[in-house]
């Protein structure tokens, strides 16, 4: 289909381009920007005067709950698709774990039936998830698989996530880690400090965190494999990867979107709304996190996206599910972070677009001649309130339910075909 | 964040004590007033009839998903005396093994007409799930939640100390032992520093106390000797069995050597400093039978003050309007 999109504001991340353009799409990617290439005749035109025409969103975890919740893959990919999301990587914790090619290919089938936004599937690193033997990860990234991930915390068995890394390094294919040490991490659910300690919650302390780092930094030296490290929530831990990094270590790193902007303090009278993983640590952390997304040292902002059901959040905090539905409410948070932060747009949006699809190593997040034409059109002065009941996702608990955002998806183009439209 | 989760939920829109959740957060006039209200129980216990009517025809459920024969009893004690009808679940053997959720179980048991739920649970903060979820006219009483807040107990040792010292202005009093799983410990804290108490001391290893004791109020100390030194008030927790052996102890009787008040240990103490306990005791663990036994023990009068206090929340909460 031949689309042109008119009079929208283009900004395009990673070229730093932000005008006033008309962008022309065709065969699935974008024909030009500016004026139409010869000859060339829309099907379809969008009139985007005082909307933002910016890469569509390329969030680097949200959970689908597929294999497992049957159903689940297409409600939530119409969730990305409201959130203006193209992109999704999904996690491997599925039921069962994505550690097998067969259950990749159903994955990756019942994506293309869903015509939501593109599948990325991380790869169980070990079989399972159970950080005891390797999956067959070589033959997982035949089969679409983008990078390998153990979740939840590393593997018990340090041991075991050295060969996974001199494995991985053999293919030259990323690992994904979250940076958590499970034998300090323990049974918590806050983390530690003052509020933990006067509401009585089983804690973790912030050396979970930078203990995994130094393993996972101890090992990188070791074995020269690549790693993303997942969800970061520490000043200690963002501090740990800014001399990674500087050393020139081969990492990358993501924070999750409510850790840009809530603390522990936030959660109030045990609200379960904010049990999240890893757990809001202080105001002191958060300003880190800021910081680290100024300077570079946070790559990207994902949702960490989790639907979860009424029955699993209606509890006391501690039994509460953690996580929150995310996918619909990432871009206008991103919004919200760059203007109480005075972060330049094209500053901010980078970190859910071009950023991430370099964590990827895709072709995707960026308005270029030839590239994909994944496209979000927004207005970002529009207020909603987060309605939970009115989201797509089977998820509705948020922290940010009943808050008034500004800024939210019009139209998702995917593959130059828009599959959403509000 | 809904503003309802925001505001103090114990309170309603007067400002009235419509459910006891915690002491963090009272203001220092209704924990008087509750200790007042308390005062005039005590003689009703001491009459040849014991009850009063103030919740005659109220339904109080006990609610107890742990166990715990001893705060049921005494809450049981209490809402029979103000004349109310109460009825006790052993929840932790019943529905919760069925399947049923905590809410399912609360709205079942607000279709039998409950007016009141005394709650313990082994969560922290699940009397607050409660309380968002029953009718505005029903009430939640917190007889213990995981860690976080046991607020009867708390009242009942400030009636006490009251009681012994009179006035809490000029008060050191030392809270010893496991703080860091201690529910009662965390109530006394904001209980004491809400009516003024001007030092209050967290005493034990540091591997039994929690972050944050400074932002509560408390001096911190790890050396018994030297957090009961000069103390007008003596506050000895209860060690679990289940952590008396492990990573946060080695034994029962290195905690002993080190934390278990002894008569020598004891005067350190000002010569008229109360020892007090939350039950129940291990003896020759936290405390020396000599001490628990002893003339400056008011263990047993804690016990007595307890229905009291208990009587006072449940009326002065039964008499608030509904919640908006």
């Amino acid at each position: 289909m031949k689309l042109a999109i008119r009079n929208g504001r283009v900004i395009d991340p990673a070229s730093g381009r932000d005008e006033v353009a008309d962008v022309f799409v065709a065969d699935g990617r974008i024909a030009s920007v500016g004026g139409a290439p010869s000859g060339f005749v829309a099907e379809r035109t969008i009139d985007a005067r005082g909307l933002i025409v910016a890469p569509g969103l390329v969030d680097l975890c949200a959970r689908m709950r597929e294999p497992g919740a049957e159903g689940a893959l297409k409600r939530e990919m119409r969730a990305a698709l409201a959130g203006g999301i193209t992109g999704v990587v999904c996690p491997p914790d599925t039921d069962p774990p994505l550690d097998e090619p067969g259950l990749v290919r159903m994955l990756r089938q019942r994506s293309r039936e869903a015509a939501g936004a593109r599948l990325y599937p991380l790869g169980a690193l070990t079989a399972g998830l159970k950080g005891e033997a390797l999956a067959e990860i070589e033959t997982l990234a035949e089969v679409g698989c983008v990078a390998f991930a153990q979740t939840g915390s590393l593997p018990h068995d340090n041991g075991v996530l050295l060969q996974a890394m001199r494995y991985a390094k053999t293919f030259d294919l990323p690992i994904w880690l979250r940076p958590v040490e499970d034998t300090l991490a323990g049974n918590g659910v806050a983390a530690a400090g003052a509020v933990a300690g006067r509401l009585g919650l089983p804690s973790i302390p912030v050396e979970a965190e930078t203990v995994a780092l130094h393993t996972i930094f101890e090992l990188q030296r070791a074995t020269g494999a690549r790693v993303h490290v997942c969800r970061l929530s520490s000043a200690a831990g963002i501090e740990l990867v800014r001399a990674a990094k500087r050393e020139g270590l081969p990492v990358t790193c993501d924070v999750g979107i409510h850790h840009v902007h809530l603390i522990d303090v936030d959660i109030g009278y045990f609200d379960p709304a904010f049990r999240l993983d890893p757990p809001l640590r202080g105001d002191r952390d958060r300003d880190a996190i800021v910081r680290g997304l100024a300077d570079g040292t946070i790559d990207a902002i994902c949702s960490d996206h989790a639907p979860i059901g009424a029955e699993d959040k209606l509890l006391p905090f501690g039994e509460a599910a953690p996580g929150a539905t995310a996918l619909e409410t990432l871009l206008p948070l991103v919004l919200k972070w760059a203007r109480e932060r005075d972060v330049p747009l094209v500053a901010a949006l980078a970190k859910v677009t071009s950023a991430p699809a370099r964590v990827l190593g895709e072709d995707t997040g960026r308005i270029a001649v030839g590239a994909k034409a994944d496209l979000v059109l927004f207005d970002p002065d529009e207020h909603w309130r987060v309605t939970p009941e009115a989201l797509a996702s089977h998820g509705k608990s948020t922290p940010f339910a009943g808050y008034e955002l500004e800024g939210r998806a019009r139209a998702t183009i995917v593959g130059g075909e828009p599959r959403f439209q509000r | 964040m809904t503003a309802s989760m925001n505001r103090n939920p114990q309170l309603n829109a007067h400002g009235e004590l419509h459910h006891l959740l915690s002491i963090e957060g009272l203001p220092r006039e209704i924990i008087e007033r509750i200790l007042a209200t308390a005062d005039s129980f005590i003689n009703v216990a001491e009459r040849e009839v014991k009850n009063v009517p103030l919740l005659r025809g109220r339904s109080v459920f006990n609610l107890f998903f742990e166990t715990s024969t001893r705060t049921r009893t005494t809450f049981e004690i209490a809402a029979r005396r103000l004349s109310a009808d109460v009825f006790n679940l052993d929840i932790a053997r019943s529905s919760t093994s069925k399947g049923e959720s905590l809410l399912d179980t609360i709205d079942n048991l607000t279709a039998m007409q409950a007016d009141m739920f005394v709650v313990r649970h082994a969560s922290s903060g699940a009397p607050y799930l409660i309380a968002r979820h029953v009718a505005p006219h029903v009430h939640v009483i917190n007889a213990g939640d995981g860690r976080h807040a046991h607020p009867t107990q708390g009242l009942l040792d400030v009636y006490t100390i009251r009681h012994y010292k009179r006035d809490f202005n000029r008060l050191v009093v030392a809270i010893v032992g496991d703080i860091l799983h201690s529910r009662v410990a965390r109530s006394d804290i904001h209980a004491l520093t809400t009516l003024g108490v001007p030092e209050v001391r967290a005493v034990g290893p540091l591997t039994l106390l929690p972050a944050g004791l400074g932002e509560l109020g408390c001096r911190v100390f790890t050396k018994l000797e030297d957090g009961i030194r000069g103390a007008d008030v003596i506050i000895m927790l209860r060690l679990q069995n289940e952590r008396m052996r492990g990573a946060l102890l080695p034994s029962a009787q290195e905690y002993f050597r080190n934390y278990g008040l002894t008569p020598e240990k004891l005067a350190l103490a000002k010569p008229d400093a109360i020892v007090m306990h939350p039950g129940p005791m291990n003896r020759g663990v936290e405390i020396d039978s000599r001490v628990a036994d002893g003339g400056q023990s008011v263990i047993l009068p804690q016990v007595t003050f307890g229905i009291a206090v208990r009587m006072a929340v449940l009326s002065i909460v039964a008499s608030s309007k509904a919640m908006q």
